[in-house]
């Protein structure tokens, strides 16, 4: 039987066909190399079936860059569209697919994993933990992630892609107007996603709350570890609404609702209410943890410690509460009347206070320190101009009069790029180029880096800073094309020379990152504490071996590391021979990956409204859960012997 | 050293002189927790929808015309009594009274089903008279809402049903016990939300 | 190094044997529940009698069931959830807090915000 909406997947689009071939030569060339080496076994014993957090933070970070080409490349498609008056590079549907793919993919697929692969990463070994509190859980998290974001990547080569912009508005989104699998797919991947997501919120802060070593206070963590906490927190009370904004516009398109449609009794902006309850915590998602690695980043180079710890604390707190007491800022101009946007004027302005206390703490961190600018700091110091100018034109949005003007123009766009790639991405490269050695045992290349730091950061200023004056001379977004004459074309023109030096910037990293895969034996970390940082997570053996602490220290005090190697003692800080003790193990399983696989089919199900489809996945869904649940497992043990052999291999003992 | 004492969640928890100790069992209790405080903002959202779509019925059926005051009133109290012998299949549980823990599991998941019936009896009744999902904006809201709750007790069952199966076949053991309190804390919430469906959907629609 | 915690969860004690390590209370009868399910019960009704025999109208009478509604959580908590007990460190307490708070924010939030206009503005 053929769907009804055969029509779209034969779309006659030689772009489309394009695509379709394309990936298909890549599936075909990844499925032989994978045979003929034999790593089919390796990939599924080492990579899809492990719950170890290093390992599984390392494929958040893999699918996070792989993503940001994705949405790279979508950007570059827009400003090409958008570099002269009247072109026709793009077509007005393509340009719409376009843009709302690149938005929805930049925010869940590559600021989300970027956020979750530096938890994993870092927040076990900063707080003296041998793995999170729930590793299966975990696993489970990263492959709805993953499985999430191949849902959404698929739109474009059968069925075609959302087309009604990342936050996917109704009634626009309605059935009547955008009839088709597209936003399907957008709304089925973001809830499998969500799903995912939601779970790593659970695990991090049961994590941070029950799992640290003893003697770690809560005021004794380290602040990226708070930042950790604080951005759990938001995502665990904020993407529900998500999951209702897009469970309730799946009824309405499937079911013949009417939440928000524009007859029988619906209201479209209960739609746009319920998505920012998400959407406005989904910003402070992202930059919290940006925030938690500069806090790590600024003493480790100045050789200081932070300034300010609790005000710092204190700072992650209110932005956690009052990042959801903000929301309708997003939509005043829905004209709620002058209450409500008042309020969430005031409230908006009130966030801005915790976020400049840090930013003075960053800069009072630095002051008089021995700063040293390795590759992570310049993009921490990179940051600070950028967050600034970022916050500053947020506080200018959030005057309810002024969005009159501003909302929905270019001067929105430049304000969010800045705080999200200025923010989030420098932050979260910071804390790639920061932690790459734990994670691999070799640093990156520094020349490259620093190439890349500069082509990203000239070439993000020369493509936001004109968005900010367009938005001004009244261009808005999501706009294909524009006549000339408007006085818009020398801007655009610059913004899109900007576009293609950030791409390069892109390809430079890329080539950091193979150029330092291929000289990793002159760029090895040996000591494990290459930055003569100040946390725990330094005092392992770069890469740390899979039970990472061979016996749990106890600490005494902040920034225990830095203060043991002040006093010379890290010798009796490796684990004593007598110390070791059996290891136990959460043990390695296929199941999230194949409950994420049977998630996959309900999406496809739901996308092309095939219900025998959706039924199979769900009975995939529910024998897993039922397998499990009659399974005892407990892990295994790695007897001691093993782990003195390992820590002498190590030159550890 | 460690000690090993059971708490009042019947879970076996050890408690030892140097922190940083954390019993598996407990620790998904906690998690669990915290998954309930996800599913109350879920349902947050939801009753929020409900009450901003609940004058909107475009002419069609009302609160007033489709409540039934019995109906909603027996699911009630079969709800609230489900919760009661809940909490009884947890406290034989931590007497290690296997058969009567049978019994209270299976009594509430029986009387589980029973509500669930009524309710889809009622969803019935209000299609059989074209008060469908998609007539107005506020049968919408009201499907779905008590819907998602009627789903959630659905799974609640079929996770008992699970149980049972387990406390035949393996005896009460501490994974168990941890997964009958989790399941009993899920219990308790959903009578919870009811609650608050009893009194803001079904009593404030026919004040 | 001083001290350390030796395994990765506390397996050894509880978690290795199942079907060993639980060990049973002693048997009581289950007062709490019992007056838990009388409250809950008596709240009900009395809930159910203010609306139906119009003992109050209006907002009173939506104040005085939101208010038996919030007793009943209490009373599931106390006498069911047995939310205050358990050993170690009570963070439930505080995600319930924080879920509690923000319910009444994005409900009273989206009410307050979506009350602009009549209820149907389009
Ligand atoms: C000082 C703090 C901030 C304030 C006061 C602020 C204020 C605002 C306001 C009022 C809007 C809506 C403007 C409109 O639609 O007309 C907005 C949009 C936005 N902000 Fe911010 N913001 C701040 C920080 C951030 C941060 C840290 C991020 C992310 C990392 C962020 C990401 C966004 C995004 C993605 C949008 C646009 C969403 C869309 O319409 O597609 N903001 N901001
Ligand atoms: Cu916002």
């Amino acid at each position: 039987m053929l769907p009804h909406y055969w029509p779209t997947l034969v779309t006659g689009d030689p772009l489309i066909y394009g695509a379709d071939a394309s990936i298909g030569l890549v599936s075909i060339a990844i499925v032989f190399v994978l045979t003929y080496y034999k790593k089919w076994g390796w990939l599924w014993r080492e990579w899809l079936t492990t719950v170890d957090h290093k390992k599984i933070g390392i494929l958040y970070l893999i699918a996070a860059l792989l993503m940001l080409f994705r949405g790279g490349v979508d950007a570059l498609l827009m400003r090409t569209q958008l570099s002269r008056p009247n072109l026709h590079f793009l077509a007005a549907d393509h340009y719409d697919q376009i843009f709302t793919t690149h938005g929805t993919i930049m925010i869940l697929f590559v600021a989300m994993p970027l956020i979750f692969a530096m938890f994993n990463i870092v927040v076990p070994l900063q707080i003296g933990a041998r793995d999170v509190a729930y590793p299966y859980l975990n696993a489970i998290s990263f492959w709805m992630f993953f499985f999430g974001a191949l849902l959404l990547n698929i739109s474009f080569v059968i069925g075609g892609s959302p087309d009604a912009g990342w936050v996917s508005y109704a009634p626009l989104t309605e059935n009547q107007f955008d009839h088709g699998p597209g936003e399907n797919f957008y709304i089925m991947a973001l809830q499998i996603t969500g799903i995912g997501s939601m779970a790593t919120g659970i695990n991090f802060i049961i994590t941070i709350l029950r799992m640290r070593a003893p003697g770690m206070t809560l005021m004794r963590m380290p602040l990226f570890t708070w930042s950790a906490l604080a951005a759990s927190i938001v995502v665990i009370y904020a993407f529900p609404a998500l999951t209702v904004a897009l469970g309730l516009l799946l009824i309405d398109r499937v079911a013949g609702a009417h939440f928000f449609s524009m007859d029988h009794g619906g209201n479209p902006m209960m739609y746009a209410n319920l998505f920012w309850i998400w959407g406005h915590p989904e910003v402070y998602i992202v930059i919290l943890p940006a925030f938690g690695v500069l806090n790590e980043v600024f003493p480790a180079f100045s050789g200081k410690r932070i300034f300010g710890y609790s005000t710092m604390v204190a700072s992650f707190m209110a932005i956690t509460i009052l990042s959801f007491l903000l929301w309708a800022h997003h939509f005043f101009t829905m004209g709620a009347g002058p209450g409500v946007n008042a309020f969430f004027a005031l409230a908006s302005m009130a966030i801005g206070i915790p976020t400049g206390v840090k930013v003075f703490n960053w800069m009072f961190t630095m002051y008089r320190g021995r700063v040293r600018m390795p590759m992570p700091m310049r993009w921490a110091v990179g940051f600070i101009p950028n967050f600034v100018v970022g916050g500053a034109t947020g506080v200018m949005l959030a005057t309810a009069p002024g969005d009159y003007q501003y909302h929905n123009s270019y001067f929105l766009i430049a304000h969010f790029h800045q705080v999200l790639i200025g923010g989030t991405i420098y932050g979260m490269f910071a804390g790639m180029y920061f932690w790459w050695p734990k994670m691999f045992g070799f640093l990156l290349e520094e020349r490259i880096g620093r190439l890349a730091f500069w082509l990203w950061n000239v070439g993000f200023y020369v493509t936001f800073f004109p968005q900010y004056l367009l938005g001004l001379m009244g261009m808005t977004r999501r706009i294909y094309t524009y006549p000339a004459g408007m006085g818009w074309s020398s801007l655009n023109l610059l913004s899109t020379v900007g576009a293609v030096i950030m791409g390069l910037g892109f390809l430079f990293i890329v080539w950091n990152i193979l150029y330092s895969v291929m000289h990793r034996s002159e760029l090895r970390d040996v000591t494990g504490d290459p930055w003569n940082a100040r946390s725990l997570e330094w005092s392992l053996p770069s890469p740390a071996p899979h039970y990472n602490f061979a016996v749990i220290p106890t600490i005494t005090r902040r920034d225990e590391w830095w203060e043991i190697k002040k006093y010379g003692r890290t010798e009796d800080y490796r684990p004593q021979p007598g110390e070791i003790q059996d290891i136990h193990m959460p043990n390695n399983s296929g199941r999230p990956f194949l409950f994420s696989v049977a998630f996959f089919v309900v999406g496809l199900g739901f996308v092309f409204e095939w219900y025998a489809v959706v039924i199979l996945g769900f009975a995939g869904v529910l024998a897993i859960m039922l397998h499990r649940s009659q399974e005892v497992d407990d892990g295994h043990q790695i007897p001691a012997d093993e782990i003195r052999h390992e820590e002498i291999a190590l030159g550890r003992l | 050293m460690a000690v090993t004492k059971e708490d009042a969640w019947g879970v076996q928890a050890r408690s030892q002189t140097t922190g940083s100790t954390h019993d598996e069992n407990e620790l998904r209790v906690a998690g669990f927790w915290v998954f309930l405080a996800t599913d109350m903002i879920l349902f947050a959202c939801l009753f929020a929808t409900y009450i901003v779509l609940r004058g909107n019925t475009d002419g069609g059926p009302g609160p007033r015309q489709l409540f039934d005051v019995t109906g909603f009133t027996e699911e009630t109290f079969i709800l609230l009594t489900s919760s009661f012998t809940c909490g009884l299949a947890t406290h034989v549980m931590h007497e290690g009274r296997r058969r009567a823990l049978v019994l209270w599991l299976s009594v509430t998941a029986l009387l589980g089903l029973l509500f669930v019936g009524l309710e889809v009896s009622e969803f019935v009744r209000d299609v059989s008279v074209s008060a469908t999902i998609s007539r107005s904006g506020f049968l919408s809201g009201f499907f779905t809402l008590v819907g998602t709750h009627g789903c959630h007790v659905s799974l609640g069952i079929l996770w008992m049903g699970s149980i049972l199966f387990q406390v035949m076949r393996q005896g009460i053991t501490p994974a168990i016990a941890r997964k009958l309190t989790i399941v009993g804390l899920y219990w308790h919430f959903l009578d919870v939300v009811w609650v608050f469906l009893f009194t803001v959907v079904y009593l404030m629609g026919v004040m | 190094m001083s001290s350390h915690a030796a395994t990765h969860g506390g397996h050894q004690e509880s978690g290795n044997g199942h079907g060993g390590g639980f060990t049973p209370v002693e048997r009581r009868f289950p007062w709490l529940h019992v007056v838990g399910y009388v409250l809950s019960l008596l709240l009900t009704v009395l809930a159910f009698l203010a609306v139906l025999h119009h003992w109050l109208s209006g907002n009173p009478l939506v104040t005085v069931i939101m208010v038996l509604a919030v007793l009943q959580i209490v009373v599931q908590l106390f006498f069911f959830m047995h939310f205050t007990e358990g050993h170690g460190p009570k963070y439930h307490i505080l995600a319930l807090g924080f879920a509690l708070f923000f319910t009444v924010a994005f409900v009273g939030g989206s009410i307050w915000i979506m009350s602009f206009g009549d209820t149907q503005a389009y």
